[in-house]
């Protein structure tokens, strides 16, 4: 096996052996060649630094091999396939990069005149148009920075609204087929969270529901399509049991990309949504750059939204960033300046490049796509919820019962394959989830070269080849990591007197 | 043998006197994988049935842990934050997370003995 091959360097092919930048270090060598400073008093007094920074002597180029190197080693969607579930790892259209690097949106600065930013106000406006239009909802604050920062500002709205009735109330009912995020955000908001069973279906039980709603419920946070990537379809008889005791429903749209163009959340009674701009909308994300999480919500929340928002007036456009110069009774600002602007500009890029039916082509594509998934592949593989799904698919870890292969090892053999693993163990309602999203933008051949290798590799499984699994990776420039030594005893922070790290 | 009851939630609890020490079960810790951290509760303070009142994280998931009976928690297993490892080592001993002193006993006859707890997780 090639994977037994020593080099002498550690290079391995294409694939570079590469240090810690800092251990690169050969004091005094720079990058840049600049003149003695003139010899002026020293005003810093106490300020005054005492010993060297830290920082790495390194040239030009062995900077730039140092982080192209790291970067070969890293995968990406640029790379190839990367199903993992609920994340929707999409290609990110370049057109969307083209747009954002123009001069005129690239270069302004957050505290600019408001005279002089007319057009980037124009831009969130009408990408705030684009959201409410497809979601049917009567407003959006487009300042949270991500999913769970949209939760959180969503279930912050929400406590503003209850409050202003005179009661916060005390519980937030969080189904467990819903996002892990959910139930931290309504702790962090001061609720209790209360968990709602799913049912054999995979979905809300409706009946657990309406047993544990009662007047003192604030909300239920669900998400639809749900994370074990069905259709809540009891939606409507649950927004309406919700809204008869008082208490407000708030949709995590992380999983928005599977209806586009053909479900508004509006239509089923949701009060409050957040969209990830950099899943649904393609945005770069995952380390490769910051989300957005823009909370669409009804009438009755509007009042309640946060600082800043972008209001038409005349000709032109205005920035309301305090309550006074607005007509709502706003709780504060939820972030800094004025959101992840950069990704709005991609957000809108794609959607206008896209036109409203191409996003519904997108949405059913990726539907498609994960149904195709099921199809090939249920026969080997165990479903815990019968299909068709929407746009992720998920199995139980049933066909290795008796293997000796688990999940993870199944996750880390697809890593020599080229895969990035789907999500596993989560969501926590099967045992040993594999979560699969292939998205729209995978085009057949790569399903077909992922089905065959899963397939390939779920036989391997059930012929005993244990030992394939178990030593997963062996072809990545890392072998398998001991997750439980880096969980109980990490080491966060390379300091000159650490031990080389053990091979 | 003490007497030892199960929650559906794959707590156990021993009792001496009035004094319950819990921790999860072998089948929880297993299932659960490598613990790598824990939090247990201070002492004082005061739980219902089926609150939160312990973490427990392995390389898979966080869990909670739930007050199996109504109390006040006595005392807490403090080692378990520095050495997390116990839980798999000995979930059933050395791996306990907290002592509650019980308000209502009768509480113990809704859990499971072992032999129907062991029916029930063969069931899983």
């Amino acid at each position: 096996m090639a994977d037994d091959l020593q080099t002498i360097t550690g290079h391995r092919g294409l694939v570079m052996e590469e240090p810690l930048i800092f251990e690169q270090d050969a004091p005094g060598r720079t990058a840049v060649d600049l003149p003695e400073p003139p010899d002026v008093a020293d005003r810093l007094g106490s300020a005054v630094r005492e010993g060297p920074i830290g920082l790495p002597g390194l040239s030009e180029p062995q900077v730039i091999r140092h982080y192209l190197r790291l970067s070969q080693k890293n995968f990406s969607i640029d790379a190839g396939m990367y199903p993992l579930g609920s994340c929707t790892m999409k290609h990110n259209p370049r057109i969307n990069e083209k747009l954002a690097r123009l001069p005129g949106l690239a270069g302004i600065h957050p505290l600019q005149p408001q005279s002089t930013v007319q057009g980037a106000f124009e831009l969130m406006a009408v990408t705030a148009e684009w959201l409410t239009t497809l979601t049917g909802m009567a407003g959006v604050a487009m300042s949270p920075a991500a999913g769970a920062h949209g939760e959180l500002t969503g279930l912050m709205t929400i406590r503003a609204a209850l409050e202003a009735a005179g009661n916060a109330r005390k519980r937030v009912l969080v189904p467990e087929s819903a996002h892990g995020t959910n139930p931290a955000s309504a702790h962090m908001c001061g609720y209790s969270v209360e968990s709602i069973p799913a049912d054999e279906r995979g979905r809300v039980d409706l009946a657990a529901f309406k047993e544990n709603l009662t007047d003192d419920v604030a909300a239920i946070m669900i998400t639809n399509p749900n994370t074990c990537g069905l259709f809540e379809n009891e939606i409507i008889q649950i927004a309406e049991a919700a809204h008869a005791v008082g208490a407000y429903v708030y949709c995590d749209g992380a999983n928005f990309n599977a209806i586009v163009g053909r479900v508004r959340p509006g239509d089923l009674g949701i009060d409050c949504m957040h969209l990830n701009l950099h899943k649904t909308f393609s945005t770069p994300h995952g380390g490769g750059g910051p989300g957005a999480g823009p909370v669409v919500l009804s009438e009755a929340l509007m009042p309640f939204a946060p600082l800043p928002y972008v209001i038409r007036e005349g000709e032109g456009f205005r920035l309301v960033e305090h309550a006074e110069d607005g007509d709502g009774a706003p709780y504060g600002r939820m972030k800094g300046f004025h959101g992840q602007f950069g990704v709005f500009v991609r957000a809108l890029a794609y959607m206008m490049s896209m036109g409203a039916d191409g996003l519904r082509q997108a949405s059913s594509d990726a539907v498609l796509n994960a149904n195709y998934l099921l199809a090939r592949l249920s026969d080997l593989l165990t479903l815990p919820f019968p299909g068709p799904c929407m746009h992720e698919v998920l199995f139980d870890d049933h066909f290795l019962h008796g293997t000796g292969v688990t999940t993870l090892d199944f996750a880390k053999a697809m890593i020599d394959e080229g895969f990035h693993p789907m999500t596993m163990y989560f969501p926590l309602v099967v045992h040993g989830a594999l979560l699969m999203e292939p998205t729209e933008t995978e085009s057949k051949e790569t399903l077909d070269q992922f089905i065959m290798t899963i397939r390939s590799l779920a036989e391997r499984a059930r012929d005993g080849e244990v030992d394939h699994f178990k030593q997963a990776p062996r072809l990545t420039p890392w072998r398998r990591l001991d997750e439980t030594t880096a969980a109980r005893s990490p080491v966060l922070r390379w300091r000159p007197d650490l031990p080389q790290a053990a091979e | 043998m003490a007497d030892v009851k199960y929650t559906e939630e794959h707590e156990w609890i021993e009792m001496d006197g009035d004094i319950g020490t819990v921790g999860i079960s072998d089948f929880a810790q297993e299932q659960l994988g490598d613990v790598v951290f824990v939090e247990v509760p201070d002492v004082g303070k005061k739980f219902t049935k089926g609150e939160e009142a312990a973490v427990v994280e392995s390389v898979k998931a966080a869990s909670e842990v739930y007050a199996p009976v109504d109390g006040e928690i006595v005392e807490a297993n403090t080692d378990l934050v520095d050495e997390p490892e116990r839980v798999n080592a000995d979930a059933r001993g050395e791996g306990w997370f907290f002592k509650i002193q019980l308000k209502d006993e009768t509480q113990l006859d809704d859990l499971m003995d072992e032999e129907a707890y062991l029916a029930y997780v063969a069931d899983l």
